[in-house]
């Protein structure tokens, strides 16, 4: 019982931090916790983390749900809960009085500065987290195409991603044949 | 019937943990415009330019940024009761179900084809990320281009290449990026 509680708190401690430092969501921390997941406290392989994010995109609702499923992977149910609420405490707080601040100074131009400041930051982790999963996922040629070809639609046309989720899914069982 | 008809009345807690709780589960592949749809057209709790604003604060703040704009929009209506009914109604639905996925895939996952199927659904994952990067540009990249770019070209290289500890990089980046944007700004030197 000891590992497990271990377990716990190592996951309360890890996404409590990821809060606080996730700007462009939690999609832009994935990169550290893959590295916390995968390298440091070995809870599964690479690609059981690949296929975990892949569940997280493919569930309706927010992208946090990776923190969700790391936890699960870690330390079963209490772990999905302490990984979720871990991920989302800090930042919550932390909104919380940011908007009472924001709404009181709102034309201070030191607003639109942060704001157009922290956008760029937040697109070069994004941009990270893309570049891990595509060498994490894009095991051969066909997988490396099907990568750029939901890129492509997703990034030019406002179809459902669920589509190209499905569709993937069935060109791999296809090529499974 | 309900507050759909009456735009000015303020939402209680549970209202608006239950809108919330919809726009949880029509979100597939994305909540963001489900929640535009939820709280700007069909409550009227938000008028587009509130949406709009709202949002970019819970961009510029870390965190799952649509669990940060159900905290402001919670807390503003229904003050911190508010907040945790939004939270809530945003992730309990959403938890369940991936565990649900996620408990399937332990059981059958290694069985017959689907180990094939998972790694096309992973390969569309990564694809979903690289078109959300490449959205999150394109705006900072027309408005910005050599400073916008520098930055995330930085940060890229340093988290994703790199592998630098992230706390560092945000350390470093942040404070230039935003010093960057302040002598952008009008009436401002540079």
């Amino acid at each position: 019982m000891k590992a497990a509680g271990e377990t716990l708190l190592a996951l309360l401690a890890q996404f409590a931090v990821l809060s606080l430092l996730a700007f462009g969501g939690a999609n832009g921390v994935v990169p550290e916790m893959h590295r916390q997941a995968v390298a440091v406290h070995h809870w599964m392989s690479d690609r059981d983390f690949t296929t975990l994010f892949a569940i997280a995109q493919a569930a309706p609702g927010p992208n946090v749900l990776i923190a969700t499923l790391v936890g699960w992977k870690a330390a079963g149910i209490p772990g999905a809960l302490v990984a979720t609420l871990a991920m989302c405490g800090p930042s919550c707080v932390l909104t919380y009085f940011a908007a009472r601040v924001w709404d009181r100074h709102r034309d201070a131009p030191w607003r639109k500065a942060l704001a157009a400041g922290l956008a760029p930051v937040a697109v070069g982790l994004v941009a990270a987290t893309a570049w891990l999963l595509v060498r994490a996922a894009d095991r051969d040629v066909a997988l490396a195409l099907i990568t750029a070809a939901t890129a492509a639609v997703i990034g030019f046309t406002r179809l459902n991603p669920l589509w190209c989720l499905a569709a993937a899914a069935g060109l791999g069982l296809w090529r499974g044949l | 019937m309900d507050i759909e008809d009456r735009p000015d009345s303020r939402p209680t807690a549970r209202t608006l943990g239950l809108t919330f709780l919809g726009v949880a589960l029509s979100g597939f592949g994305g909540v963001l415009p489900f929640a535009r749809r939820a709280l700007v057209d069909r409550r009227r709790w938000l008028t587009e330019a509130d949406f709009n604003e709202t949002l970019a604060l819970c961009q510029s703040l870390p965190g799952p940024n649509i669990v940060n704009l159900s905290v402001v929009v919670g807390s503003r209506f229904a003050g911190v009761g508010g907040a945790f009914a939004g939270v809530a109604g945003l992730l309990a639905a959403p938890v369940i179900l991936v565990l649900c996925l996620a408990t399937l895939w332990a059981r059958f996952g290694a069985s017959g084809r689907i180990p094939a199927a998972i790694d096309g659904l992973g390969a569309a994952a990564a694809g979903l990320v690289v078109a959300t990067a490449l959205k999150m540009a394109r705006p900072i990249l027309s408005r910005a281009p050599a400073g916008g770019g520098a930055i995330i070209g930085c940060v890229f290289v340093a988290v994703g290449v790199a592998r630098a500890p992230l706390i560092a990089v945000l350390a470093v980046a942040a404070p230039v990026s935003v010093f960057i944007a302040w002598r952008r700004r009008p009436g401002g030197q540079g």
